[in-house]
C-alpha cells in the first residue's frame, strides 16, 4: 500500500465552500424563530452591584425577556465548574453565570436581554438601570501581591491565585560550580487572540423535546458539553454540541464561558432558539487574554558558555477569575529547559488575581514566554562572555545521540519529561544557512553607510505538542462505496478535514477529495477532548490510521474469503479490491459494506461483525516534541524608533508531515503572531481606574500585510516514536520563538550602543527611550 | 418601533426588496435579510475589512454603510464571484492554489477587495498588493499566501485578456 | 455593536439638505460614513436624525475655474481625488498624501468634506488644504460664507461651522511656478492614524536658494498647522542640514497633547525628524524639476 496522499500538498477540502462564501459559521446558521441576545456588562473594574432595574428594558417592544442572575432560577445559584482542578490553586474562584453582587472586571456580564433581533437587544441593554458602587481595583499583578493590596474579589483577602514550582536537578550545586552568574529582568506581554470571527453560540431546544442542541464557535465541543451537563445537572447525552465552521480560535475559544451557559439556560426557559454573537467591542472585554508577566532570572554558567542551571521567579497576571485552572501558568514553566541539556532548573511562579479579563492560553500559551526567557538568557551569556550566539546554542543543545532525552523533570501527571526525537543542531544550521549569516556583517556595514542599523536575531525552541491522552476517530465505508471519516475534534482553520482525509485515503486507494469528513460534533461516535496545544494532528492522525487500518483489514479479509485467495495477494485501488495480476476479479468496498450490513433475514457473513466501520483511539501518556530555529534580519531607524522587518527564516521539525502546504501556513501564520506580540500588540489598562485603553482594532494593533517580512520556511522530519505515524504538532511553532527572535535582532542592531532589550511589545516610542538612555540624550 | 423604509437593490444579478429600519447595516441586510452569509462581520467599525463587498463598482465596507443608503444600488458579494456554472473566479482559484486561506473568515472580504482592485490595476507589484490588503486583517495566514494568490490571479487575468 | 435608532433622510438637492439641517432637531450629516458609521455603531453618537448627503450631486466632483483655481465638491470621494489625472498633473501632492489616507475601501466612500468636517488632528487632507491656503465654502439655509483653512480649526476636532451649516466646496490654487513636493508620514502600520506627518511644497531659484516654501504638519496640536516661522526663515536660504534643523525648532513650540497611546513629546520629536526628511526630499525634488525646465 503506497502512501500517495499522506505527505502531499493537496488542496484543502475546506477551501471550496469557504472561497465561495458558503461556509457556515455560527451566525450563518438560520433557524426560524431565533431570538438574539445582548449582554449588559460592567463598566467598572471593581464594584458592588447596588441595584439593577430591568423594567424599562422589558417594556421595549420586541424585547422578549431580560434576566439578571436571580431571574435565571435556582440552577444558576452556583459558580461555574472549574475546568482544570489542581491542588496548586489557592483561590479557586470561577464566575457565576451572571454577576451576583460584585463585578470584578470591566466587561463582566451582569444581565442579558433577549429580543427579536440584536438591534433591539442592544436597545434593551441601554435601557437597564444599573447602580454600581465603586470598589478599589488593582491592575498590576505585582501590586496585587503587595501587602495591603486591595482585594480583587472581596470574598478573598489575598490576591494570590496560585503558586507553582518547577524544579529539577541540584540548583544550588549549579550555582556553586558556576564561573559566572548573570541576572536579568524581563517584562512580557501577550495581548488578545483577536480571531476574526468573534465568539458566538446558538442554542436550540429540540422540537421533539428533551435535548438541547448547541452550535458554538468553540475549540472544545466535548468539554462544553461536559461542563454544561455538570452545571445544569443533566445527562451529557441530552446535550449535543457542534462546532460549525469556526473563524479562528487560538486558545480562548477552548474555554467554556458564562455566555455559553446563560444562552443554554435561556433557550430552555423560553423554549426557543437563542443566539448570541459577540461583537468586537465585547471581545476586548470578555474573551480571555494573556497579559503581563514579570520575570527575574538568574543563570549559572561556565566561562565557555555551558549553562549549569537557571533560577527564575515570575509574577503573572491571572485576571479576575480562575476558570481554566493553572494551565496557562504551567505552560510558562514546564517548557524549561527548552531544547538545551541544562542540569538544574528552579522556577517559582506566582499567579495573581487582577481586576481585568481572565487570562487563559493564547497561541503557544506560556511557551513563548518561557522561550523568551530561555533565549534571552542564552543571548545574555553570549553577550556578556563575548561568545557567538549560535555557538552558545550549539554547545548547550540536547544532542542528536541523546534522544530520547530525559530532562530530569516530572510532569504534573507524574510522567517524566522525555524529548522523543529531533536534531536541534541541524535545524539551527538550516536556519542560519538560509539566512546567509556568514555574509551578514557585510550587509550590516552596507546599511550603516546609509544610516541604518541592521541586526540579526536567532531563537531556538522545542515544543511539547500532541498532548495526551487521545482524540478518537471513526472510519466507515458506506454501501455506496464512499469512505467516511468522523472525528469529534474540530478545527478553526488548521485543515483538519483535509489531513484526516489524507491519512485515510491511502488505505482505500482513493483521493483525498473523495472522502466525506465530519468533525466537531458530540453526537459522533468517537470521543474527543479539545483542539489546543497543537495536539490534534498527533492524536487524531494516529487514531484515523488505526481505524482505517482496521476497516481495510476487515474488507481484505472478507474479499480474500470470497476470492479464495490470501490477503497478501490482494490490493486496493480506486475503492476496489482486486487480486494482484488477475484483472477482472474485483469487488467494490461498497459491495462489501452492503454485505456486512445485510438485511432482515439476510445473514451477515459468518465470522464477521456487522458493518464496515471502526472507531479507534491512539492513546498516549506523553507529548511529542517539535522543534526549530528562527533567524531574522531587521533594520532599526534610531531617529524614529521604527523597526523594519527585512527577512525571516524558519527551520522547523514537526515530525512526519501530513500536508506541507498546511504546515507552512501554520508556521507563517504563527510567526506573524510572534511579530504581533513583539512589536504591536499591547492590551493596556489604565492602572488607576482599571479601564481598558484598547477598545477597538484601531487602538489594538494587529499585524498587517504591509509590515510583514518574507517568511522562508524549511522543514526537516524527525518522526516521533510515540505515535505510529510519527506526527508532531505544527500550530504554534512559528509563535513560540518568534518574539525572542525579533527582540534578539533589534538588540543586535543596537549592539554598538549597548542597548539591552528585556521586554516586549516594543513600540517606537519605547525603543527611542531605550536608545536615549544609552545615548544620554534629552528628548527635545 | 422606528419607521421602516422600503429598500430594493440588485445583488449578484438578483433583486432583493424588504422593509427595514434605517439603522440596519448593509452587512446585516445582505446576511440576514437576503440570506447571503458569505459576507462576514468582524468588527463593525470599518477596520478589519471582513465585510467588504462591491457596491456600485467600488469595494465597500458594508458595516459602515446602512442598507437604506444602498437602495437602488448594484452589489456583488462573494457568492457572485464565481460563474453561474460554478467556475471559480481567478482570485478564488488562486486562493486555494496558494494557501491563501485557513479559517476562511477574512477570505470573502479579501477576495472582493483584490478582485475589485485588479479591475483597475491589472499589473500590481507585491508592494501594491500589500498596501491594498493592509485594509483587511487576517489572523491565520500571515498574509504571504494571500499575496501570492493575488499576484497569481493578476497574472492569470492578464493572460486571459 | 448596532446603532441606536435614527430617522433617515435622503435629500436629492442641496437646498433640501440645508432646510433639513435647519429644521430637524439633533441632526447629523452623513458623508462617506467611514468615521461616522463606527461612531454610530459604537453608540458614541445617537442622533435623532441622519441626513444622507450621498445623493446630493451638486456637492460632487472637481472643476477647474476660470482663474485656474480648482473647486472640489465636499462630497468628492477620496478615490476620485486620487485618480484624477488633472489634479495629479497640477497638484501631485494630493495623490501622494492620499496613499496614506485610510485604506482602499475606505477611500471609495470617504470624502474630502467629511475629512475636513471630522477634523481628526492626524488627518492628511486638512494638512494638504493648509499647505495650499484652501478656501472652504459653507452654506446654510440662511446664506453662505467662505472661510480660510487657516481659520477652520477652532478646537480639538472642532471646525468653524455652525449647526445648520454644511461644507459645500473647497477651493485650492495650484502653484504656478515649477516646484518640488514631499509628503512624509509616520504611523505604526500602513493606513493607521499618523503619529505625525509633514507636507511640503518648495520652489528654488537658479542658485538653488529657496524661492517659495510651504510646510504643514499633522498629528500634533489640533492638526494641520502651517509652520509660518520656519517658512519665513527658509526663504532665500540654501537648504543645508543646519538650516533645516534650525527651521524645525518651530515644532518644539507647538502643543502636543498626549493620548492613551503616544506622548506629546514623542509626536513632536517624530514631527521634527519627519520635517527634516520632508524638507530634504522637497528641496531635491525642486532642484530636479528646475533642471528639467
Amino acid at each position: 500500500m503506497g502512501m500517495r496522499n499522506l505527505g502531499a500538498a493537496v488542496h484543502r477540502i475546506e477551501d471550496d465552500r469557504l472561497i465561495r462564501g458558503k461556509g457556515k459559521y455560527v451566525d450563518d446558521i438560520k433557524i426560524a424563530g431565533t431570538l438574539s441576545a445582548a449582554f449588559l456588562r460592567s463598566s467598572e473594574a471593581h464594584a458592588r452591584i447596588k441595584s439593577i432595574d430591568l423594567a424599562a428594558a422589558r417594556a421595549i417592544p420586541g424585547v422578549v425577556a431580560v434576566y439578571a442572575l436571580d431571574d435565571l432560577g435556582p440552577k444558576a445559584s452556583q459558580r461555574m465548574v472549574q475546568a482544570y482542578p489542581n491542588p496548586a490553586i489557592k483561590i479557586d474562584v470561577t464566575p457565576y453565570p451572571l454577576a451576583k453582587d460584585e463585578v470584578c472586571y470591566v466587561g463582566e456580564p451582569i444581565a442579558v436581554v433577549i429580543a427579536e433581533n440584536r438591534y433591539l437587544a442592544e436597545d434593551g441593554v441601554q435601557a437597564i438601570g444599573l447602580e454600581l458602587e465603586s470598589l478599589a481595583c488593582v491592575i498590576d499583578a505585582r501590586d496585587a501581591l503587595k501587602p495591603g493590596a486591595p482585594p480583587v474579589q472581596t470574598a478573598f483577602s489575598s490576591n494570590l491565585a496560585a503558586t507553582l514550582n518547577w524544579k529539577f536537578g541540584d540548583i544550588d550545586q549549579a550555582f556553586t560550580d558556576a564561573d559566572h552568574i548573570f541576572e536579568q529582568e524581563y517584562f512580557q506581554h501577550r495581548g488578545g487572540p483577536h480571531f476574526m470571527e468573534c465568539r458566538g453560540i446558538l442554542a436550540q431546544p429540540d422540537v421533539a423535546g428533551g435535548r438541547l442542541t448547541i452550535w458554538s464557535s468553540t475549540q472544545s465541543p466535548f468539554l462544553v458539553r461536559r461542563y454544561l451537563a455538570a452545571y445544569l445537572e443533566r445527562e451529557e447525552s441530552s446535550i449535543r454540541v457542534l462546532a460549525p465552521d469556526v473563524g479562528g480560535g487560538f486558545g480562548p475559544k477552548a474555554v467554556h464561558y458564562a455566555e455559553e451557559l446563560v444562552i443554554a439556560m435561556v433557550a430552555e426557559k423560553l423554549d426557543r432558539p437563542v443566539k448570541w454573537i459577540e461583537d468586537r467591542r465585547e471581545n476586548f472585554v470578555s474573551t480571555n487574554q494573556q497579559r503581563d508577566q514579570w520575570w527575574q532570572v538568574q543563570v549559572a554558567c561556565r566561562s565557555n558558555g555551558h549553562i549549569l542551571g537557571i533560577r527564575a521567579q515570575c509574577i503573572h497576571d491571572n485576571g479576575a477569575y480562575v476558570p481554566y485552572g493553572v494551565l496557562l501558568p504551567n505552560t510558562s514553566i514546564v517548557p524549561f529547559p527548552g531544547p538545551y541539556a541544562i542540569g538544574a532548573v528552579d522556577i517559582e511562579f506566582h499567579s495573581a488575581l487582577t481586576n481585568a479579563v481572565p487570562t487563559t492560553p493564547i497561541r503557544g500559551a506560556g511557551r513563548p514566554n518561557a522561550t523568551f526567557v530561555i533565549e534571552r538568557t542564552v543571548d545574555t551569556i553570549a553577550r556578556e562572555l563575548g561568545l557567538d550566539r549560535a555557538e552558545v546554542r550549539r554547545l548547550n543543545f540536547v544532542r542528536k545521540d541523546q534522544f530520547p532525552y530525559e530532562t530530569g523533570a516530572k510532569l504534573p501527571s507524574g510522567v517524566s519529561v522525555q524529548y522523543d526525537s529531533g536534531d536541534y543542531h541541524r535545524t539551527l544550521e538550516m536556519a542560519l544557512e538560509a539566512s546567509k549569516k556568514e555574509s551578514f556583517e557585510q550587509r550590516r556595514q552596507a546599511a550603516a553607510q546609509v544610516g541604518k542599523w541592521r541586526g540579526l536575531g536567532i531563537a531556538s525552541y522545542n515544543e511539547d505538542s500532541g498532548l495526551p491522552p487521545y482524540e478518537g476517530a471513526t472510519v466507515k465505508i458506506l454501501p455506496s462505496g464512499r469512505v467516511v471519516v468522523e472525528v469529534g475534534s474540530c478545527a478553526q482553520g488548521q485543515g483538519l478535514e483535509t489531513i484526516v482525509a489524507q491519512i485515510a485515503a491511502d488505505y482505500f486507494g482513493v483521493q483525498t477529495h473523495e472522502i466525506l469528513v465530519r468533525t466537531g460534533d458530540t453526537d459522533l461516535p468517537a470521543l474527543a477532548l479539545s483542539t489546543v496545544g497543537s495536539r490534534v494532528a498527533a492524536t487524531v492522525g494516529p487514531s484515523v490510521h488505526l481505524a482505517a487500518q482496521a476497516v481495510r483489514e476487515k474488507a481484505l479479509k472478507l474479499a480474500a474469503r470470497d476470492f479464495e485467495a490470501s490477503e497478501s495477494d490482494l490490493e486496493i485501488a480506486d475503492g476496489r479490491i482486486a487480486i494482484k495480476g488477475v484483472p477482472g476479479k474485483t469487488v467494490g468496498l461498497g459491495d462489501l459494506s452492503r454485505r456486512l450490513i445485510a438485511n432482515v433475514n439476510l445473514p451477515v457473513p459468518v465470522g464477521f461483525s456487522p458493518g464496515l466501520e471502526a472507531t479507534a483511539y491512539h492513546t498516549t501518556t506523553r507529548p511529542v516534541y517539535a522543534n526549530g530555529s528562527n533567524v531574522c534580519e531587521v533594520e532599526v531607524d534610531i531617529d524614529t524608533g521604527e523597526v523594519e522587518l527585512l527577512d525571516y527564516w524558519v527551520a522547523h521539525d514537526c515530525g512526519t508531515i501530513i500536508n506541507p502546504r498546511l504546515v507552512d501556513g501554520q508556521i507563517i501564520g504563527g510567526v506573524v503572531h510572534g511579530i504581533g506580540n513583539a512589536l504591536f500588540e499591547h492590551m493596556r489598562y489604565d492602572r488607576a481606574t482599571g479601564q481598558p485603553l484598547c477598545n477597538n482594532l484601531g487602538e489594538y494593533l494587529l499585524p498587517l500585510a504591509t509590515e510583514m517580512p518574507q517568511i522562508h520556511v524549511q522543514h526537516m522530519e524527525s518522526p516521533s516514536p510515540v505515535n505510529p505515524l510519527g506526527i508532531k504538532g505544527a500550530g504554534e511553532g512559528g509563535t513560540i520563538p518568534g518574539i525572542a527572535c525579533i527582540i534578539s535582532a533589534i538588540e543586535d542592531a543596537l549592539r554598538p550602543l549597548g542597548v539591552k532589550i528585556n521586554e516586549y511589545p516594543l513600540s517606537p516610542e519605547r525603543l527611542l527611550e531605550l536608545i536615549d538612555e544609552k545615548r544620554q540624550r534629552k528628548v527635545s | 418601533m422606528s419607521e421602516l423604509h422600503a429598500v430594493g437593490m440588485t445583488i449578484n444579478g438578483q433583486s432583493y426588496r424588504a422593509d427595514i429600519e434605517a439603522r440596519m447595516t448593509l452587512a446585516d441586510f445582505v446576511r440576514h435579510v437576503c440570506g447571503l452569509t458569505g459576507t462576514h462581520v468582524g468588527c463593525e467599525h470599518g477596520v478589519c475589512g471582513a465585510c467588504t463587498l462591491i457596491a456600485d463598482g467600488r469595494a465597500t465596507r458594508s458595516c459602515t454603510m446602512y442598507a437604506v443608503q444602498a437602495h437602488g444600488s448594484v452589489l456583488t458579494t462573494v457568492e457572485g464571484l464565481a460563474q453561474p456554472d460554478g467556475t471559480l473566479h481567478p482570485v478564488q482559484q488562486a486562493f486555494t492554489d496558494f494557501n491563501g486561506l485557513q479559517c476562511g473568515f477574512c477570505t470573502s472580504g479579501m477576495q472582493m477587495t483584490i478582485a475589485a482592485y485588479l479591475e483597475e490595476n491589472p499589473s500590481p507589484t507585491e508592494r501594491e498588493i500589500r498596501e491594498l490588503i493592509s485594509g483587511n486583517i487576517c489572523r491565520c495566514t500571515g498574509y504571504q499566501g494571500i499575496v501570492r494568490a493575488a499576484l497569481d490571479a493578476a497574472q492569470k487575468l492578464r493572460e486571459s485578456r | 455593536m448596532k446603532p441606536a435608532a435614527f430617522k433617515y433622510h435622503r435629500p436629492a438637492r442641496l437646498t433640501d439638505a440645508l432646510d433639513m439641517l435647519a429644521s430637524l432637531p439633533d441632526a447629523k450629516l452623513l458623508a462617506g460614513g467611514q468615521s461616522l458609521g463606527p461612531m454610530l455603531n459604537f453608540r458614541y453618537l445617537m442622533p435623532e436624525n441622519l441626513i444622507d448627503l450621498n445623493h446630493v450631486t451638486e456637492l460632487q466632483g472637481l472643476s477647474w475655474l476660470a482663474d485656474d483655481a480648482l473647486r472640489i465638491g465636499a462630497m468628492t470621494r477620496q478615490f476620485q481625488l486620487e485618480k484624477d489625472e488633472g489634479l495629479f498633473t497640477r497638484i501631485p501632492i494630493f495623490r501622494e498624501a492620499l496613499r496614506w489616507v485610510g485604506h482602499y475601501a475606505t477611500r471609495n466612500r470617504g470624502t474630502i468634506g467629511g475629512s475636513l468636517s471630522h477634523l481628526d488632528p492626524a488627518a492628511e487632507l486638512p494638512g494638504i488644504c493648509a499647505l495650499l491656503d484652501a478656501e472652504l465654502r459653507v452654506q446654510s439655509a440662511g446664506g453662505r460664507r467662505t472661510i480660510s483653512i487657516h481659520d477652520w480649526t477652532v478646537g480639538f476636532m472642532q471646525p468653524n461651522i455652525g449647526e445648520d451649516e454644511l461644507l459645500t466646496d473647497i477651493v485650492v490654487r495650484p502653484w504656478t511656478q515649477p516646484h518640488g513636493f514631499s509628503f512624509v508620514e509616520m504611523s505604526r502600520r500602513h493606513g493607521d492614524f499618523a503619529i505625525a506627518g509633514v507636507a511640503c511644497l518648495l520652489a528654488v531659484d537658479v542658485q538653488s536658494q529657496i524661492e517659495k516654501v510651504a510646510v504643514s504638519v499633522i498629528g500634533i496640536s489640533n492638526g494641520a498647522t502651517r509652520l509660518h516661522q520656519a517658512e519665513k526663515a527658509l526663504v532665500g536660504a540654501v537648504c543645508t542640514d543646519d538650516v533645516i534643523q534650525a527651521a524645525s525648532e518651530e515644532i518644539a513650540q507647538l502643543e502636543a497633547p498626549a493620548d492613551a497611546h503616544h506622548s506629546g513629546e514623542f509626536r513632536k520629536r517624530t514631527a521634527k525628524t519627519l520635517f527634516c526628511r520632508a524638507m530634504q526630499q522637497a528641496y531635491q525634488d525642486a532642484i530636479n524639476r528646475r533642471s528639467v525646465q
